[in-house]
């Protein structure tokens, strides 16, 4: 007892440390070997299970990634070959597998990053439904469980696993290959990834329905998977994407009163801003306008940055903010972007030209189930002193949201209004 | 691998199609099989006749019924089809895109099944 046993508990931490940092590597490689997801989990898990028995006894091996891989695929390799008493195509298959994969010391670290790469990408590829390609990247690249996503995004498990069994069996099926995309698809195929990160983001950060306004875990995988994306490939759209999340993550602690009322940005106490955020943010999107080669994220996260760079409302270069909506709306069109604009022209000119801009929108017909356009009518309509107008678009924006928080900011401002 | 494009038009937008302009078109269809047959994609290709001309059978509790049209109404109509051989979705994808009506209509691309030996 004693030393061999605190010896134990040490190894014991470290194999759960090694599981941490490394099981997502580890998976993406064998996903490599094996060609086959499944196959790669079960495998997996027998690699950590052996580690946890050998350790302990024969020592923590120099390179523990290259242990992990080599035991799993030796494993799986082996749980062929005795299957294969039933099923004689499995011989085959494990005779090609033992034959044809080199020797995993000689890995480098190059390619193990190139697997990491493969399956976001094949996790994210457009011939799978949008639902599953975010199913998908959480449980297989991020190693969530099956039941915390399907707790994040209020789905009953049973159905976030058929949805991530069936995109299995897609992959295998089509002959989905596990590769990084070619030159020339690489900037359709980042954008599908951008966006499947950037649906995680808004999921946490702005849950679409339910008590909660903020689901943090999800918006916090989505920034680690922004940083392994920037780690893996310099893209500046990566580059603005994680930008932007940082930005908006920073102000999460003002977005909410202590008595979880809704704050908008205008309204929030900047002091709770988070600094490092904002500051590694800018930085980002600096570097991403610098490139020239930068998209909508870059643009979206520039904007948020010009309002983290404000001390107050009032003190915001909106015409700085216009300008940025203008370039948005040329490299990005859509009803959204116009409705941002038209806030920020009313931030910069005044209340009228905002509201000539949003009843134009309107009229347009786009955003007529949009509770913001009615909303921010609302407010134009309030701040100009027309209050049946604001009244008949606050109650109009009530009947279109689903989230409590919401709910209970535009009762408040509709019981403000004076009679 | 196979895989089966199947290739859906609105025969409404080709019939109303100019006599050069439907040539055109049909120009792009021969470039495009040269293309695949030179590459090794090309397995086999048929244009189909118009929907007017489909008759669908069914056997129902062992009685033939045989009815005038397509299989499924729809505001675009099966109208040909490629078998092709590719390494996987992503190569298979890339020639779909290549097919001219995959602009004017879509194309569906399907794996072919393969049925074990034993």
């Amino acid at each position: 007892m004693g030393e061999d046993a605190a010896d134990q508990a040490g190894v014991r931490e470290l194999v759960d440390a090694v599981y941490r940092s490394d099981s997502r590597r580890v998976l993406a490689t064998l996903i490599r070997l094996l060609g086959d997801f499944d196959m790669a989990e079960e495998a997996l898990q027998d690699a950590f299970a052996a580690a946890v028995e050998r350790w302990p006894r024969d020592g923590v091996p120099a390179n523990p990634r290259a242990w992990l891989v080599s035991t799993g695929r030796f494993k799986a390799i082996d749980g062929m070959r005795r299957r294969a008493r039933f099923d004689a195509s499995l011989a085959e298959l494990a005779r090609r597998l033992d034959t044809d994969t080199s020797d995993p010391a000689s890995w480098d670290e190059e390619s193990v990053e190139d697997d990491r790469l493969r399956l976001i990408f094949t996790c994210c590829h457009p011939a799978l439904p949008p639902d599953a390609q975010i199913a998908l990247t959480l449980r297989e690249v991020c190693g969530l469980t099956t039941e915390e996503i399907a707790r994040a995004f209020l789905t009953a498990p049973s159905t976030l696993a058929q949805r991530i069994v069936r995109a299995k069996i897609k992959i295998r099926d089509a002959h989905i290959p596990y590769q990084v995309p070619s030159r020339s698809d690489l900037p359709a195929r980042l954008d599908t990834v951008l966006h499947v990160v950037y649906l995680v983001f808004n999921e946490g950060y702005s849950a679409s329905s339910g008590e909660l306004l903020t689901r943090h875990d999800l918006s916090g995988e989505a920034i680690r998977l922004g940083r392994l994306l920037i780690e893996l490939l310099s893209e500046p759209e990566a580059e603005g994407l994680l930008a932007l999340m940082l930005l908006h993550e920073s102000r999460r602690a003002a977005r909410t009163s202590p008595a979880g009322e809704l704050v908008l940005l205008g309204d929030q106490d900047r002091s709770l801003w988070n600094r490092e955020q904002i500051a590694e943010g800018s930085a980002l999107v600096r570097r991403a306008l610098a490139s020239r080669r930068f998209g909508p994220y870059t643009l979206q996260a520039a904007i948020a940055a010009v309002h983290a760079e404000a001390s107050d409302a009032a003190a915001t270069d909106w015409t700085q903010i216009v300008g940025l909506y203008d370039v948005l709306a040329r490299a990005d069109p859509s009803p959204v972007v116009d409705l941002n604009r038209a806030a920020a022209i009313a931030m910069r000119d005044g209340p009228p030209a905002g509201l000539t801009l949003i009843d134009a929108l309107l009229a347009r017909g786009d955003l007529e189930d949009y509770y913001l356009a009615h909303s921010a009518r609302a407010d134009l309509c309030r701040r100009l002193g027309r209050t049946v107008e604001a009244r008949a678009s606050y109650e109009r924006a009530l009947r279109l949201t689903r989230q409590e928080p919401e709910r209970r900011f535009l009762e408040r401002r509709l019981s403000e209004l004076p009679d | 691998m196979k895989y089966l494009c199947l290739i859906y038009d609105e025969e409404k937008k080709l019939g109303a199609m100019s006599q050069s302009e439907s040539d055109a078109f049909m120009g792009e269809y021969h470039t495009f099989t040269e293309g695949i047959r030179k590459s090794g994609h090309y397995v086999a290709g048929e244009a189909l006749q118009p929907i007017h001309t489909a008759t669908t059978v069914r056997i129902r509790n062992g009685k033939l019924s045989t009815t005038d049209g397509p299989f499924a109404e729809t505001k675009e109509q099966l109208g040909g089809f490629y078998l092709i051989n590719a390494r996987d979705l992503n190569d298979a994808l890339q020639v779909a895109a290549k097919i001219p009506s995959a602009r004017l209509g879509s194309v569906e691309v399907r794996p072919i099944m393969v049925f074990s030996q034993q």
